[in-house]
């Protein structure tokens, strides 16, 4: 428990400062650095042909998506080719149409869902030029986006920031430097960064062994820094090549919560600051109310976790053996149940969906936690897009508010209309859809069922995990699930798609709506929205409306499996 | 038109320049830099004997010689295999992911159990450490952990012919400490005290 609130502890004061840099690249206020990274920024901008002009809220969104279009095809092309380009000393072969299909769909969205093993399924080259690249890109997509979404609540016009430039900048500014730095640390601890091929030895007992080698690092901090989660390797991050000790577990832990908590960290200081620059402050108040929000729930999320997995199996306690350490199965001993909890709590709050231990295998509860996180989709999220889902509810919560008390519901001065709640509730509406519906396809089809490899409870389970996993854009996986099937790669494909880019385009259509507003003085009469009370009503109906929507399927799968296992 | 055209040409030309910034200079720098700063964690952390690599220091390996720790379950079998064996599916990495209900997990645990239990006469039901009977996330674990590296020590004194306070002595020397006093487990490196145990006898 002492090394999970270490790590805590370390991580507030990082994500003041990185939060602090980034409304400073957001705002484009002067900064360290300047001069250098303007050259390099202003050569790829007369390389790329961007033209530097203010865009309203449609054209933001419009080369959003015209960009990832791009790239999506330019990615698909060299899946499809991999084997006869160069880098390939493992001589892997070409990708099959719907597996290439899901993984350019699942990287470009910053899902990172994997149906192939890295080993035996990519490339060096395309390890680099598909999966790294794409892990910069999607991550810095999702984080342009966010900041046009955060500008708009507190602009009063709905023509400003240019896509180009946000996605230019977060890449140059933030995402490269910090990739590199992270890198470095990741092989002082054993991670291989090399393009040798991969080697068989002969053990000390005379047998062969074969151990698969490439670019890992370079891959593992962009990984993790762009909460995107895909492994080199199948195993992902519980293979020792891609975290080593229990300090590259801890750096990987950190770096995944950096810049998701960055985000609520900026978009607060960028409230405080709309009126006075001058002003001292860390966070902020509305930030700070956000942010205590989102942590209360990944808190309570870490301690059912550890309590879970440290209780152990009862399956195997009555095996007689002595299981006091916990339930250990498909975990690393050198990371224990206390660094497994932690980084299952983290990278489903914080949608990376990069694993050190197999999920599977997690005791119900302790795997009800993950589920659960992926489903809200709020806590903290991924690459930006958690504080914009996260902003659905305060604007939700609001509304409720307002209601409840009589009271004209406004933001920032904005009111919240209409037209905004029609869209505000179709936001939050999509994601359920989505999983449920595409669950409950998969359980009525054949080639649903097919991959459901564990009996019972847990069959469901692994279904619901694999669309949750895939509407929130986190990627990881109750791993058993034989997903390498038609069925499989196209559903989710679908699923990581409109759970990505309707609920993209609906936020942005939604800031646009809040930035063309008037904007009231407050008074009295407002709502209060960055106390105590305004907290603890945001966390209720996240969970209120959470626990409503996901309640009778959780019902079904961990809570059955675990009432089983119990009895 | 001509709009569209240009927002297609920037669309375009930045994919290309930041797949090149990020698929082709990015790592190529991170390489060269570890290659030149970290040359052995960079090229694997490999183990030689005379000159020929017999493992990596963070990959696990299987033992079957009674003298030898016997490492965690796999379920890729570390990538270990017989020269020429047709099963062998190539290297890869990973866990049966049975859910903790499934009663595979208790049949594989069971099977194990009573395997252990032949192999160590001495050795009673009720203290075999779980963390050795259940297997790894990654099915690469290069650890056991202490308690497990200590259950296996008269079986190993027997075949090896080393006393048992050489033995325990040979699992202190391989056990590295939990960082700084709290972060992480006690841990042994299956592989490093196997060679170490070579060593002795030899």
């Amino acid at each position: 428990m002492w090394q999970i609130t270490i790590v805590l502890l370390i991580y507030l004061p990082l994500v003041l400062i990185a939060g602090r840099y980034l409304y400073k690249v957001t705002m484009k206020e002067k900064m360290w650095g300047d001069g250098f990274f303007n050259r390099v920024e202003s050569i790829i901008y007369k390389l790329s042909a961007i033209k530097q002009e203010e865009m309203t809220g449609k054209q933001y969104i419009f080369s959003l998506l015209f960009s990832n279009a791009v790239m999506i095809a330019i990615g698909y092309f060299i899946l499809r080719i991999q084997s006869s380009l160069f880098l390939n000393p493992n001589d892997i072969g070409n990708m099959e149409t719907t597996l290439s299909f899901n993984t350019i769909i699942s990287f470009m969205t910053n899902t990172n869902l994997q149906h192939y093993s890295g080993e035996s399924g990519l490339s060096y080259l395309s390890q680099m030029l598909v999966i790294i690249f794409m892990m910069f890109t999607s991550a810095a997509s999702g984080y342009a986006v966010c900041m046009a979404f955060c500008r708009r609540l507190i602009a009063k016009t709905d023509v400003l920031g240019n896509f180009y430039v946000d996605f230019v900048r977060v890449i140059t500014r933030i995402l490269l430097p910090l990739s590199f730095v992270v890198s470095l640390f990741l092989v002082s601890q054993g991670v291989p960064q090399t393009f040798k091929e991969n080697i068989t030895l002969t053990t000390i007992e005379h047998k062969q062994q074969d151990i698969a080698f490439g670019p890992i690092a370079a891959m593992e901090s962009i990984k993790h820094l762009g909460t995107n989660g895909g492994g080199f390797n199948g195993a992902n991050s519980s293979t020792p090549f891609e975290n080593p000790t229990v300090l590259s577990n801890i750096v990987e832990i950190l770096s995944m919560m950096l810049l998701p908590g960055a985000c609520v960290v900026a978009l607060g200081l960028m409230i405080t600051y709309r009126k006075n620059r001058n002003h001292k402050a860390l966070i902020g108040k509305q930030g700070t109310s956000i942010f205590i929000a989102m942590s209360v729930i990944f808190l309570i999320g870490i301690a059912v976790v550890y309590a879970s997995e440290s209780a152990g199996n009862p399956e195997i306690h009555a095996i007689g053996i002595d299981d006091s350490t916990g339930n250990m199965e498909g975990k690393e001993t050198r990371f224990g149940i206390a660094q497994s909890s932690l980084f299952t709590a983290a990278t489903t709050a914080f949608t990376t969906g990069t694993v050190n231990n197999m999920h599977d295998t997690l005791t119900p509860l302790g795997g009800l936690v993950p589920l659960f996180n992926m489903m809200l989709n709020v806590v903290f999220g991924g690459k930006g897009v958690g504080l914009m889902n996260m902003m659905m509810y305060v604007l939700l919560t609001i509304f409720i508010a307002c209601l409840m008390i009589g009271r004209t519901p406004q933001f920032l001065g904005k009111k919240i209309e209409a037209k905004e709640m029609k869209l505000i509730a179709l936001c939050i509406l999509i994601h359920p859809t989505i999983i449920l519906g595409f669950s409950a396809l998969a359980v009525t089809t054949a080639g649903g069922v097919a991959g459901i490899t564990n009996p019972g409870a847990h069959g469901l389970s692994q279904v619901l995990y694999e669309f949750a996993s895939s509407s929130a854009n986190n990627g990881s996986g109750f791993e058993g699930l034989a997903d390498n099937s038609t069925f499989w790669n196209v559903t989710t494909g679908l699923a990581m798609f409109f759970g990505r880019y309707t609920s993209i385009v609906l936020q942005i259509a939604i800031a646009s709506l809040l930035a063309k507003k008037l904007v009231h003085n407050e008074s009295i009469g407002t709502l209060n929205t960055t106390n105590a009370t305004f907290t603890v009503f945001l966390v209720a109906i996240v969970l209120v409306v959470g626990a409503l929507t996901f309640l009778p399927s959780i019902a079904l799968g961990p809570i059955t499996e675990f009432l089983q296992l119990n009895s | 038109m001509k709009k569209i055209f240009s927002q297609i040409k920037a669309a375009f030309l930045t994919s290309v320049v930041m797949m090149i910034i990020c698929g082709l200079i990015y790592p190529f720098a991170v390489t060269g830099v570890s290659q030149l700063v970290f040359h052995d964690k960079a090229n694997g952390s490999l183990i030689k004997i005379d000159g020929k690599v017999v493992g990596s220091k963070l990959i696990g390996q299987t033992f079957e010689n009674p003298a030898h720790f016997i490492s965690r379950v796999s379920s890729v079998n570390y990538n270990v295999y017989e020269k020429n064996d047709p099963n062998y599916a190539g290297v890869s990495s990973g866990n049966f992911n049975y859910a903790p209900s499934n009663p595979e997990l208790t049949k594989r645990m069971n099977d194990s159990v009573n395997e252990f239990l032949k192999n160590n006469p001495t050795v009673s039901k009720k203290d075999i450490p779980a963390d050795l009977i259940t297997s790894s996330g990654s099915g690469l674990d290069p650890h056991i952990s202490i308690p497990s590296a200590k259950i296996q020590i008269d079986r190993i004194a027997t075949a090896s012919h080393l006393s048992k306070e050489e033995v325990q002595n040979i699992i202190k020397e391989a056990t590295s400490k939990k960082v700084f006093g709290v972060l992480g487990e006690d841990k042994m490196n299956v592989l490093e005290a196997n060679m170490l145990i070579d060593k002795k006898m030899k």
